[in-house]
Order: structure tokens, then sequence, then C-alpha cells
């Protein structure tokens, strides 16, 4: 089976105005969504508590409030987490600092727990979770505590600007090992291409305000991994059919290179977005954002390493002459018998 | 061309699949419910607590798989949760001393020689087997604060026996202490009065004119000296009191300069843990009442006027006076040592200038008397009627009492006027030396902690996360397999045998590592999954173009794994480093994923290269070969 004909041909380069402005008009649109409306960072980045509960039948979300009103929590978000019977309460930070809010969760199963009149048993741990009932009985907690996260207040700010340093280092640490092994004009090329699927996955949860974790950015930085495996492996024939098609413009070494990359190109983002895909199937809750993150950044990543990087290579003048100098690669690369 | 691996190659391929597939064993077998008694605060346990833990278990007919003493105590393995729940009631009702901390907790049923090789199943984390987990920041200028004040009441002291006037100490807002003198000369012998004794402050000076002035402040290196203490102190105090919450596995870790991770896993109340962190502990000096017959009056319980009774902590009693001589808040430092003349173990402590004067009288006067060092810490425990059963009020909530417990460390004879250092002499071994300099220093926290992230997982949820990890690995996986396959026809069989090599791969080096493995990670691991293959298309497709230019099909082979030998290190070692600057930064679960992923990246460049290449060569090598099947 094969997904591609015997030798392609397309003329990726000839169609580079076109896809420029293809990239132009989605990093416009993210970064205006992210200069209008931010993202809709969880509390990883914000600080807050998060409770997810879950029932042993369905739950009504306008009674749960009513318990929630009742117990002064007036400023807490409830809404539904998956399941009927799951919901997820999300709590801003108290005033009073972090303490404080480090107690709120519990505080806040318990107002939960009171309408069973239940409440966690002091020797519940292990496998189940369980509750002294009102007539001191021990049985499993009808309404069972999933998890709990608390961010503090610095903490948060901190996570936010380590986030935005790890993007930065492993950027410059790309930058400075594709120079080393290739050219600065792929180095720039590759940082271009990275930049660029950066900005549309992060704009992509800006614009449809889906929530910005620690594992989202995680996703991101994964993305910059995958995305520079592509295109590395086009730069690395770029860089050999310069020195085998000496007589050819670099416009068509470049777009023999891709053309030659393709299939692989193409194969290896089919299994990733197999398994993506199933991570976003059966990973759960938990996991969705992060699965999406490289949904999305997969299929940017592989539009980069065709549309983007190699035709920025080119406009800044990419030549043979560049990738001469490195004779111990040349003998590598020696013909063949 | 032959395409035939020498020897050794395959030799290398076997040697390291061998001990993958052991070290990955263990993962195969599942957990069976078990109980751990650990040794609290620093005690460890022996073979005679392992015979009474079996006697007790047959007094009770609960039979267990097997009972087993180790370095971090002992391990009952059990049939079932039932079982487990009765032998944890009978264990706990049994073994009442505060020596001991019990839990459940699941214990590996891989069999017994696997162990012995250090084949342990991964290390799974929080958000995968439940449990409380915080980061705990320690307030440091709190702490410092404190410690700038008993410098000032030191330095009274001392500028008072050097008999040097001054116009006052006045603390500063910077943590510093700003002395005022009449004039120069007085300065000038405050100044040797600091080089001796205070050799941690930075000595500046301001003013002149009938205002002469001299700015202290800690040096940076002393201030960092005291961060460091503090926070090992700190983690020693919590060491101690969360032993008892009953967790099985309870890690406390430092985290940079002023941080510290404390994971309970298992535990389903953080507000519990938060409760045990936030305790106050304390000692206290007193004169031992040797008038009197201890054992008497523990037997008629008429205890003599003005003393009181007291225990050691293996349960002897004694009397002591009930007048404190000076608190834990007095005591600056405790360290272990070996005595410069005798050679034994012994443990220096440091007063402040207030229970240094205490110190000196009260000692004076009583030489050749003993002197008890007592340990106190209050905690609320849930009350339970005779049988063991949880008492509630009226809303079912459980009834809470708060209880001080109070043990004598030790009570040694006072040999000579103490002040504001002295020795605790007379110990056994260098072993309790140091553990008694740490339960000293661990007494209180030495400086306020904060909790600045908090995460508890539900014990259904971490089931469920494991769940849907799994299955996401084998869908990913299947579905990789049969692309594959369908693509790639008998190489990509080959491809398929390498990609379930480097699963069991990533499984048997987190395993050896004990790296924790959370839901990111298994996330890392489904990624790697698909990338995985990447080097197995790279060379496919490298063969299939050499065929097309027209080569054999054995040089097909040789070229293409070849060629694409460069591009497969370039495009892995760029991932690599996306994932270690993720692990610098990573704080828990992220850090998972970073390392997953790191591992991934490298077993997958061995198994599609050098393993793939293995079979390759065993198929087709060393013969007339027409087509391939690619």
């Amino acid at each position: 089976m094969e997904l591609l004909k015997k030798d392609t041909n397309f003329n990726f380069l000839a169609a580079r105005r076109w896809t420029a402005l293809a990239s132009a008009a989605l990093l416009v649109v993210s970064v205006v969504a992210l200069v209008q409306q931010r993202l809709n960072f969880g509390i990883d980045f914000t600080g807050g508590t998060l409770v997810e509960v879950s029932y042993d039948e369905p739950v009504d979300l306008a009674q749960v409030r009513t318990v929630l009103d009742a117990a002064g929590y007036d400023r807490a978000i409830v809404q539904r987490f998956g399941a009927a019977r799951d919901i997820l309460v999300r709590l801003p930070l108290a005033e009073d600092g972090d303490a404080g809010a480090a107690v709120q969760s519990n505080a806040l199963m318990r107002a939960l727990r009171a309408p069973f009149a239940e409440s966690l048993s002091p020797d519940s741990s292990g496998i189940r979770q369980q509750c002294l009932g009102a007539a001191g009985e021990t049985a499993d907690c009808r309404v069972q505590m999933r998890r709990v996260e608390f961010v503090g207040p610095q903490f948060g700010d901190e996570l936010t600007e380590l986030g935005s340093l790890a993007m930065l280092y492993a950027l410059i640490g790309i930058l400075v090992y594709v120079a080393w092994r290739f050219q600065w004009r792929f180095a720039l090329g590759s940082v271009a291409a990275l930049v660029h699927d950066v900005l549309i996955v992060v704009g992509f949860f800006s614009v449809f305000r889906i929530e910005f974790s620690l594992p989202v950015l995680a996703a991101v930085l994964a993305v910059i991994g995958y995305s520079l495996n592509d295109t590395i492996v086009v730069f690395d024939r770029i860089r050999e059919n310069f020195r085998r098609m000496r007589k050819s413009p670099s416009v068509q070494v470049i777009n023999v290179s891709i053309n030659q990359t393709l299939r692989r190109t193409l194969l290896t983002s089919v299994t990733t977005l197999l398994v993506v895909l199933a991570l976003l199937i059966l990973g759960g809750e938990v996991i969705r954002g992060f699965a999406l993150a490289l949904l999305v950044g997969v299929l940017v990543g592989t539009y980069s390493s065709i549309f983007v990087a190699s035709p920025i290579v080119l406009v800044l003048g990419i030549s043979r002459g560049d990738l001469m100098p490195v004779k111990k690669e040349g003998e590598e690369q020696a013909p063949l018998p | 061309m032959l395409n035939k691996y020498p020897f050794w190659k395959y030799l290398l391929i076997i040697l390291v699949l061998l001990p993958g597939f052991l070290y990955a064993l263990p993962n195969l077998f599942g957990d069976d419910p078990g109980v751990q008694i650990r040794g609290a605060r620093g005690a460890s346990l022996g073979a005679a607590d392992l015979e009474r833990v079996e006697a007790i278990l047959a007094d009770e007919e609960i039979s267990a798989a097997a009972v087993t003493l180790d370095d971090s105590g002992i391990k009952i393995r059990l049939a079932d949760g039932d079982a487990q729940l009765r032998a944890r009631e009978a264990l706990r009702r049994e073994l009442a001393e505060r020596r001991f901390s019990i839990a459940l907790t699941l214990l590996p049923a891989a069999p017994q020689w696997l162990g012995t090789l250090y084949a342990r199943p991964m290390y799974l984390g929080l958000d995968l087997r439940g449990g409380v987990h915080f980061l705990m920041e320690m307030d440091l200028d709190a702490a410092l604060v404190d410690h700038m004040q008993n410098t000032a009441a030191d330095l009274r002291t001392e500028l008072r026996r050097a008999r040097v006037r001054h116009k006052g100490i006045r603390h500063g807002q910077e943590l510093n202490l700003r002395l005022r003198f009449d004039d120069e000369q007085r300065r000038e012998a405050a100044r040797e009065v600091l080089r001796e004794n205070f050799p941690d402050l930075a000595v500046g000076e301001s003013g002149g004119d009938g205002d002469y002035r001299l700015n202290l402040t800690l040096t940076d290196s002393r201030r960092d000296e005291l961060g460091g203490q503090y926070l090992e102190q700190n983690m020693a105090a919590l060491r101690n009191r969360i032993d008892e919450l009953g967790v099985a596995e309870p890690i406390v870790q430092r985290q940079g300069e002023r941080r510290i991770v404390l994971q309970l896993p298992g535990l389903q109340d953080p507000n519990r843990a938060k409760e045990v962190i936030g305790r106050t502990a304390t000692l206290e000096m007193r004169l031992v009442d040797e008038d009197h017959d201890p054992a008497r009056a523990a037997e008629s319980g008429a205890v003599p006027a003005e003393s009181k009774l007291y225990s050691f902590r293996n349960g002897a009693p004694i009397l002591l006076k009930d007048n404190v001589i000076y608190s834990g808040r007095n005591m600056v430092d405790a360290a272990a040592s070996l005595d410069s003349l005798s050679g034994g173990p012994i443990v220096s402590i440091t007063l402040d200038a207030a229970g240094a004067r205490k110190n000196q009288q009260v000692t004076g006067d009583n030489i050749g008397r003993r002197m008890a060092v007592v340990y106190i810490e209050t905690r609320s425990e849930v009350q339970r009627d005779a049988d063991g059963k949880i008492e509630t009020d009226a809303d079912g909530r459980p009834l809470r009492e708060t209880i001080r417990d109070e043990e004598v460390i030790t009570a040694p004879v006072i040999r000579d006027q103490l002040g504001k250092r002295f020795q605790i002499e007379g110990l056994d071994s260098v072993a309790e030396a140091r553990d008694l300099a740490l339960l000293l220093r661990a007494g209180a926290l030495a400086a306020p902690v904060h909790i600045i992230e908090e995460r508890t997982v539900g014990p259904s949820m971490g089931r469920q996360n494991i769940t849907q990890g799994v299955r996401s690995v084998v869908l990913g996986f299947v579905l990789v397999l049969i692309f594959m396959v369908l693509y790639y026809r008998l190489f990509g069989m080959v491809a398929n045998t390498a990609l379930f090599v480097n699963l069991v791969l990533i499984v048997a080096v987190l395993s050896l590592l004990q790296a924790t493995l959370t839901l990111p990670g298994v996330a890392g691991i489904v990624l790697t999954v698909g990338m995985a293959v990447d080097a197995n298309v790279l060379i496919f497709e490298r063969i299939r173009e050499e065929i097309r230019n027209g080569n054999s099909p054995q040089a097909s082979i040789h070229l293409g794994y070849d060629k694409a030998f460069s591009t497969i290190v370039d495009a892995n070692l760029t991932t690599l480093i996306a994932a270690i600057v993720l692990f610098n930064f990573g704080t828990g679960p992220i850090k998972g994923f970073a390392i997953t992923l790191s591992i991934g990246i490298l077993t997958s460049m061995f198994t599609a290269i050098v393993g793939t290449r293995g079979v390759v060569n065993l198929v087709y090598g060393g013969r007339r070969v027409r087509r391939l099947a690619i």
C-alpha cells in the first residue's frame, strides 16, 4: 500500500505566496484573539481552588448551587464535568491569603456532604472513600471527592513565568543546535516555523476559550519537539540535495527535497494523529486539553514544515556555498558504488 | 552487500532485551492488599516486633500470605480487602505505642525472586494511585526576625559582660540591628566584642559627633546557612509528625532553597494532614525528683506535691519537678558529635541568652542531680469506643479530643555548671545521639510554612486515570500496528516488533529508575508510540526510494539504513532538547511527561535502528533476494 504515487513533484514553493497569506491570516487571528480576550487560564496559572465531585446519582446543578450559596460560597462556579453525576466547582482565591484557601476545599466538601448527612470517616484510606452516616455507620460516601487542586497566588504567577521561560529556552536551545548542525538560515527558518506553530496552537485555545492548563503547556512544548522533528527531516534532505544537484537552482533543490520527504512527513503525521486521537477519545477529561493541543499542533506542525520553514530558508537566501564548508558531513554522503 | 550482523551485535540486542523484559515483568502481576507497619519518629523495628505482629495475626485468625521485615518496616500481605481492614483494626488495638505507624497499602504481587533482583513495578504518581500532595514554602524572613531578636538579646548580655555602655539596640526594617554609642572608644570596644562573639554579623558604621552607630546585618553566607538549616529542621519535624497519619510511603522532599514537597499516597482527607503539619511540639527541661520512688508513685497513683509523674519512651516511670527550667523556645541548636576527650557520642546544645542565664543558675545549684528533657506534643484525635468504633456527635461528625503527649527523652546527671552551650552525654550509640539531636531540633517547626500548592486525588479518580491511560496506550498502539502492517507489510511487522519492544523497554527503564509515572507521563508514552515509528518510516521510505533508483534489494536495505541514520539522530536530538527543557521547568506531573518522552526517544532510537536492522538482517541477510516485501 502506498499513500501517494511513486514520485510526487508538487511545486510547493510556487504556492508560497498563498500559504504565506494563509499563515499570516491564522497568525493575525491568533494574535488578535490573544490580545483581545487573552487565554482562559486554568487555576495552575491564576491560583484558586478546583474541586471535582462525583455523586452516586445524577445531580441537579441548581441544587448544588443553592447548597453552596447557603454555605457562603456565593463566588463558586459550578459546572458539569463529563457525566451527569460529576460536577466541577471552582473557587477564586480567598482574600485571607493562601493558608485560608488551602482549607477551603475541605470546608467545601463538608458543605456538599451535609445534605446527605454524611462526613468523611477518619478511617477512610486505600481503595474506597468512606463516610460516617447520621447514625454513625460507615459506608461508601455518596458524595465522592474525586480531586482537589489548589494553587496559591504567587505560585500561579511563578508557573506563568516559568512556562514562558521554558518556551524561550527551548527555542534558544533549538536555534543553537540547528545553527551548529546546519546553518543559521536553517536555524531561523525552523524557529520561525516553531513560533508560527506555538502562536497558532495557543491562539486556537484563545479563540475557542478552552482552558489553558499546565498539561496544555506541556503539550505545546511537545508540539515544538514534534514540529521541529518534521522540519529537521526536510532540512536534512535539502542539505543532502544541495550537494548532489550541483547545477540546479535553490528553488528546485528545496522543492525536490520537500517532495522526497513528503511521504514520510505525512505518514508520521498519520501515526501520531492516530495515537493523539486515542488519547482524545479514551484519555478522559483531565487529559483532553492536552490531547487537543497536540492534535492542533501536529496538524499545524506538519503544514509548517512544508510551507513555512523551507520557504523562509529560501527567502533568507540560502545557497549551495552555505552548506559546502562542512567537509566531514560531505564525506559521509559521498557517491555510492 | 550481504547485510549480515556480526555476532556481537546480536549479543548486544539480546543483552538489552533480556533485562528489559525481566525488569518490565513485575508490572504484570498487579497488587495485593496489605498492611504496612513502620517505626514512627525514627524508631526502627526489629525481629521482636515481627514476632509480636505474627502473634496478633494468629490470635485474630487472620491468615497472611506473607509477613516480612525490612528497612522500611513490617509488611503484611493479605488475601483480600476484608482481611486487610480486620488486620489493621487488630494491629491498631494491640500495637498502641506511638512508635508504630500502621497503614493500609498495596504490595506488589510479583514473586519474591524478582524482588531480590531489584525488579519492582513502576512507581505510580499520586494522580494514578490517589493521595495528597502539598508544596510548602518556608517563610524564612519570619524565622530570621526571631533569630535577630535572639541575637539582640545575646548581644546585650555580651556587651554588659564586657562593660561596654551603649545607648540601645534597635531593630531596623531589613532584618538589621542598630547600636548607638556616645563616643568613639565605646564603639571600638563594641566592635571587639562583635568580632569575638558574633562572627556571623556584618558590621557597618555611620553617624558621629556624639551619636556613633554600628549597623549589624547577617552575612549572606550565614543567611543561606540558616535557611538550609531551617529547611532541614522543618523536614525532620514534618517526617515525625506525618507518621501518625497512617500513610504507607510518605515522601518529604526538599525542592529548591525554600520549599518542601510532601506526598501522602492513599490519604483521602487533606485537612487531617494540614492539622498535623500545623501542630505545635515543644521541649521542656525539668529537674528530676530524686527524693521519691517513681515506681511506687506509678503504682499507687500517689504523686508527691510539686512533682509530676512522667514516663520514658520505653514506658519506665520518672518523677519530675513542676518547675520548668527552660523550654525548647530557648534552644538555638542541637548537634550530634563525638566527645573530643572520651570519644563517646554526645549531643551539643546551644541556648539563647535567656535560656543560658536560667541554665547557669539552676545547674550551678544542682550539680550531681539529674535534669530531664521532656518532649511535648499536642494533637487532636478521633474518639473511639471500646470496640474501636468511632464516636460521633448528633450530626454524625466524628468527635475529637485534644491529646497532650509528654514523654521524657533523656534524664542525664548534671556534672558541672552549665551555660549557653552544654552537652548531653551517656548515650549508647552514635545513632542514638543523632536521633536525639534530630528530636530536639525537630520539636517545633523552625520557620512557619505555607501551603502554596495542593493536589488531592481521590481513590476512584486514581483508578479511573489508570484505566483510561492503559486503554489509550492500547488503542493508540493497535491503531499504529494495523497501519504499519497495511503500509509496509513484512517490514511493517518488523517495525511493530520494534515498537512492542520499545514499549517494554520504556516500562523497564521506568521500573528500574523508579521514576514517578504520572497521567501526563502515560500520555508521553502514548505519544512516543506514535513518534517512535517515525524512525522506521524514514528508513523504509529510503529503502523504497533506493529500490526505485534501481538498486538491488540488499543494497537498498543497506543504503536505506545508512542514509536515514543522521536524519534520525538530528530529528530525535532536537525533540530531546524540548523534553529536557520541560523536565527542568516542570513541576510534578509535567516532569513525568518529560521523563517518559525522553526515555521513549532514547529507547526508540535503539529499537528502530539497531533492533529492526537485526531482524531484517536475519530475514534477508546473507542470501540472494529478488524482491522485498515492503
